[in-house]
Order: structure tokens, then C-alpha cells, then sequence
């Protein structure tokens, strides 16, 4: 790890004071379970590192007219522990689940689960976000078996590693990101981006930004959930996830929203599922034709088209969830 | 002098980071040049708490970006230095990049220290206050064999770093020892040959002990499923499974042990 300055401000405007307006010179400091990884393989060199952990305005859980209102801080067991996200956000729970480390849960916070740095081996090894050599991609010729197969046509190949991205974009979240000059809001889809070049980042947030809080919209009326699929029941990244959000209208779905984790450098909508389920009941065929819908599309690197089947069960079991007891 | 991995130093007096890591080219970049060719301690650290004058014109303002770029294509000595604006901004706040004092509560005793801001906790208790009872074998957040209770929760004490771990109780597996009687725990690891080699025995136990404060009457079916973040390559799960077990029900007065 290389050396570097430390600070623990107390309050947002000492924390936002000591950002810089490029990358590279200031990392922000919070569950800390991904940020010491790159800070110890050299993949992120700051020059000083800002704990945010001691600001009381980035934690808690409020419930408020326009939604939930979960601080950056609140960390996986906090929402795990927390009645008003077991109330109504479903999708976010089994997410929390997934992370399946009690040590991770109560050190890893979800707006850094958001600002995680992608788990793509060639970029954790030191080859940049894009894995780029001599203008060829190392991961479309090398060992991509956990890459994108959703949005891989540009030079980005990585998969989006958050866990709670693609429950979010599927409940419509906004997140709140402050800096020293202002505030702005985003949907949580807009925030993830895919880069076009190894100078930008899988993120929204510009580097003298903190992200503040994330906002999630009323789902009372809303079937939401989240299926993993899962090498092994333990520590590990998911193969494929699936978030879906539906907006009934008595049993019948009125709109569907419905997102896939890990296929793409972003959180993917799969807008065809999304088409094949709006204005029908979810009986067992319509299911299927939505996890048939949401492959659609699909450009599979190499070594990765069985993530291309992965992609039909996890939406299919995540609908099979969020469908209402008969 | 012992030096570990690049991010211990000399405990007493010492101020110079050791240039052991030096191991990655990276490195070069934060020592510069100069550092390189003058090993002494001596030389780093007055580099280190002052860095060199930016080359500016005469009377020219120096504006921050037009610092940071000039030092960048300048020596690349700069390392973790502020520019003048952005310190005298920042001052109060930031500490470090040199060992700075630190003070860790472990199993109840205060221990102060100088430790540069990067020195994990895991590090701090292995390597300055010989609490090896935490092991660092991934050192990723991933392995589990450093688990210490923080505050009474399970953490991974390589992914968290000293200084941030100030004023937090940290609780390690040298805790369970101090009494004449070892703690249930133990005992019921060794009854059910819980572990093979030993190596993540320290954080199995450790994680338990959290564990079984939160669920005091667990089935097997809940201790299968709450050990995801530790991993035993031995492979001695059902052991520990047997273990953590048994120490329930002692707990529990005897009852079906």
C-alpha cells in the first residue's frame, strides 16, 4: 500500500473540502472492504484518503412521503436489520443476503456497494478498467467466463459487481451525490455509466463528489424481489442476478421493470421482459416468455454464453418470487 | 529493526517508512528518485514532511491544477504531498502520510502507537503489540482468518485500517485465553477435532463467538449458513460445525450437551 494522508472529518463540508477535482488524488473511506483491496494491489495510489465514516448525516434509515431514504452509510447488516426496508423492498433484502460474509455485512456500506471498482481480474491485476494491450482486448482473447454479455460491443467487457445496482434501477432509486459547489440527484440507472475509455469511470459521480444518500421510491403497491444465481453458498460473487419491480394492477402486472446484475458493465434493463409482462397476469407462460425476452440481445464473449441460460432461470425464479400468493 | 510486508517500521523512534516495499515499481514513484539513491532514513522523511518547492515564475500565482500538473511531469517526487493551497485548507484535518499517534483498545487495554495512517489493524496487532492470535493469510477481506470482534461484531481486521479503529473495543482470540480456564469455545474445538492445521481456527472462533452472543440456541441448518465469510482449506467444516454445536448447548447449562 503506498503511503498517504489521512483525515476524518466530522461533518460533510470538511469531508468535501478535501477532494480534489480529478481522480487519482483523494479516495473516500467508508465500509472500507473494497477500498483497502485496490489501495494494497496498487490499482488506486491516492494521495490521501478521507474517512467518512464519522459523518452522523451519511447513516440511518428514514421513512419519509416520497419513499425510503437509506444514508450512504448504513451498512448491509443495518438494511438487512432494518423493518421498513423488510416492509416493503424485498428485492433489497435478498440482495443483502447475497453477500453472504457476516464480517463483509458489517463492515461493507451500500453506497460504496454502489462506488465498488469493478472485480474484472485483468483490471484487479493491473491491466486498467478497459484491459486494453496494443489496442487489443486481453479479455476478449483471454479468460472472460465471468465477463458481460449484455452492452460488450464498445471496449468496456467488466461486469458491474454491485449488489443493490440492480434492485435500485428496478425500484426506480435515486441517489444524492453533494459537492462543495452543489447538489444534484440521479436515478440510480443513470449512475452507472459505461465507460468508452480507460480515463473515465463505471460511475456517475465526478471525483469531488460524495454520494450522500439514496433514495427509494414507495413500493407498497409494488411485487419486487431479487434471485442470485450462485456458484457456491458462501463468499463469492453471483453468476447472474435478477431484480424485477412490478406495479400491479390488481393480479395483473400494470408495468414491469426488470434488471439484470453481473451480464453487463452497468446494471442491464431488459427491456423486452419488461414489454413481454406489462398488461398481463403472471401465470407460468408469461414467466417464461419474459425470461425468454430477456436474453434478447445477448453478445456473449468467448468463454461466457452460459451466463446466456443463467440470465432465463434468475429472471424467471426472481418473477416466480415476486408473484403474489394466490 | 523487523519490517514485514512494507508497512511496518521500527517501533521506537522510528519515523522512516522501510523501503522493502519498494518491490513494486509504483513505489519508485512515491519515493522519487532522490529517495532512491539516498536511502537514509534521514533523507526520506525530511522529504516526506516537506516536499519540494513547485517550480513556478517568478511572482506567477500558483494556482492549484497547474501545481499538481507541474509536479506530475516534474520528478514525481511529489508522493502524497498537498499542494500549499490545499494544505493550509486542509491542515487541521489531515494526518499522516508519517507515523502519526494512534491509540487501540485490545481486549480492554489501551495501547498507543505510531503508526502510519496505512497500517491495517490486522498489522498494528501482528506487528507492533504481538497479538498473533488474528492470522493474515488472503489479506483481502475474504479468507476470515483475521476475524476480530469490533465493538462485539465480526470484522475482517485487514480491511480495516488502525487509525480508523481508534476508539472502537477490539476483542481478539487472546481474550478467550486470559482466564485459568479456557473459554467453552476452545474446548469444544479441540472435543471435535474443529480444526486440522489451526490457521483459521483463530477466526472461526472468533466469528462463533459473535455468532452464538446473537443466536444462543442455534441449529445445525443456522451454523451452516453463518459461516460464509471463513474459510478452513483443511476442510475440517463439519468439525467446526460440531464445535460451535456442542459450545451452545454448554452455554446452555448442559442442557442435551
Amino acid at each position: 500500500m503506498q503511503a498517504f494522508a489521512y483525515a476524518s472529518p466530522t461533518t460533510l463540508k470538511e469531508a468535501l473540502a478535501l477532494l480534489a477535482d480529478r481522480w487519482g488524488v483523494a479516495d473516500i473511506l467508508a465500509g472500507g472492504t473494497d477500498l483497502l483491496n485496490l489501495l494494497k494491489d496498487h490499482i488506486h495510489t491516492p494521495q490521501r484518503v478521507i474517512n467518512i465514516k464519522g459523518i452522523k448525516e451519511l447513516g440511518g434509515i428514514r421513512k419519509t412521503d416520497s419513499g425510503l431514504r437509506i444514508g450512504a452509510l448504513v451498512t448491509v447488516s443495518e438494511l438487512l436489520a432494518s423493518p421498513e426496508v423488510r416492509a416493503e423492498y424485498p428485492a433489497l433484502i435478498q440482495a443483502a443476503e447475497g453477500i453472504k460474509s457476516v464480517q463483509i455485512r458489517n463492515m461493507g456500506t451500500i453506497g460504496g456497494d454502489l462506488c465498488q471498482r469493478p472485480h474484472c481480474w485483468y483490471f484487479r491485476q493491473g491491466f486498467g478498467l478497459l484491459a486494453m494491450k496494443d489496442g487489443r482486448s486481453l479479455v476478449r482473447e483471454g479468460d472472460n467466463r465471468y465477463h458481460a454479455i449484455f452492452g460488450n460491443q464498445g471496449p468496456a467487457c467488466f461486469v458491474s459487481a454491485s449488489s443493490f445496482g440492480p434492485p435500485l434501477v428496478a425500484l426506480n432509486a435515486r441517489v444524492k451525490l453533494v459537492s462543495a459547489k452543489g447538489e444534484r440527484e440521479l436515478p440510480v440507472e443513470k449512475f452507472f455509466v459505461t465507460p468508452q475509455s480507460e480515463s473515465e469511470r463505471e460511475i456517475a459521480l465526478r471525483p469531488d463528489e460524495i454520494l450522500t444518500e439514496i433514495l427509494v421510491p414507495p413500493a407498497a403497491n409494488v411485487r419486487n424481489a431479487t434471485y442470485e444465481v450462485r456458484q457456491r453458498e458462501t463468499l463469492d460473487w453471483p453468476l447472474v442476478t435478477a431484480s424485477v419491480a412490478l406495479t400491479m394492477k390488481g393480479t395483473a402486472v400494470a408495468s414491469a421493470r426488470v434488471v439484470l446484475g453481473h451480464v453487463a458493465p452497468t446494471p442491464w434493463r431488459a427491456t423486452e421482459a419488461e414489454k413481454v409482462l406489462a398488461g398481463k397476469g403472471l401465470s407460468a407462460a408469461v414467466i417464461q416468455k419474459a425470461a425468454e425476452a430477456a436474453v434478447t440481445g445477448a453478445t456473449p464473449l468467448s468463454r461466457n454464453a452460459y451466463k446466456v441460460q443463467l440470465v432465463r432461470a434468475a429472471v424467471r425464479r426472481a418473477l416466480e418470487a415476486a408473484r403474489p400468493k394466490a | 529493526m523487523r519490517t514485514f510486508d512494507g508497512t511496518a517500521v521500527e517501533r521506537a523512534g522510528a519515523c522512516a517508512p522501510p523501503l522493502s516495499h519498494l518491490r513494486r515499481p509504483f513505489a519508485l514513484l512515491y519515493f522519487g528518485t532522490i529517495a532512491v539513491r539516498q536511502s537514509k532514513e534521514g533523507a526520506l522523511m525530511s522529504m516526506i514532511k516537506k516536499p519540494p518547492e513547485p517550480k513556478t515564475e517568478p511572482g506567477a500565482g500558483v494556482s492549484r491544477r497547474g501545481f499538481i500538473r507541474d509536479v506530475s511531469l516534474g520528478t514525481g517526487a511529489l508522493g502524497v504531498a498537498l499542494t500549499p493551497g490545499e494544505a493550509r485548507a486542509a491542515a487541521p484535518a489531515l494526518r499522516g502520510p508519517g507515523p502519526v499517534p494512534v491509540t487501540l483498545t485490545i481486549n480492554g487495554k489501551p495501547h498507543k502507537l505510531q503508526l502510519e495512517p496505512r497500517v491495517t489493524l490486522l498489522d498494528a496487532l501482528r506487528n507492533y503489540l504481538d497479538y498473533t492470535g488474528a492470522k493474515r493469510v488472503c489479506d483481502r477481506g475474504t479468507c476470515g482468518a483475521c476475524t476480530v470482534l469490533m465493538d462485539g461484531k465480526p470484522v475482517y481486521a485487514c480491511s480495516i485500517l488502525a487509525i480508523d479503529a481508534q476508539g472502537k473495543n477490539i476483542q481478539t482470540i487472546e481474550s478467550l485465553a486470559l482466564s485459568p480456564q479456557p473459554d467453552p469455545l476452545i474446548r469444544a474445538f479441540v472435543n471435535n477435532d474443529g480444526l486440522q492445521c489451526g490457521f483459521c481456527t483463530p477466526g472461526f472462533v472468533m466469528a462463533a463467538k459473535a455468532f452464538l452472543a446473537e443466536n444462543p440456541n442455534p441449529t445445525m441448518e443456522q451454523i451452516k449458513r453463518a459461516f460464509g465469510g471463513n474459510l478452513c482449506r483443511c476442510g475440517s467444516y463439519n468439525g467446526i460445525r460440531r464445535a460451535i454445536l456442542e459450545a451452545a448447548k454448554a452455554a446452555q447449562g448442559g442442557k442435551n450437551a
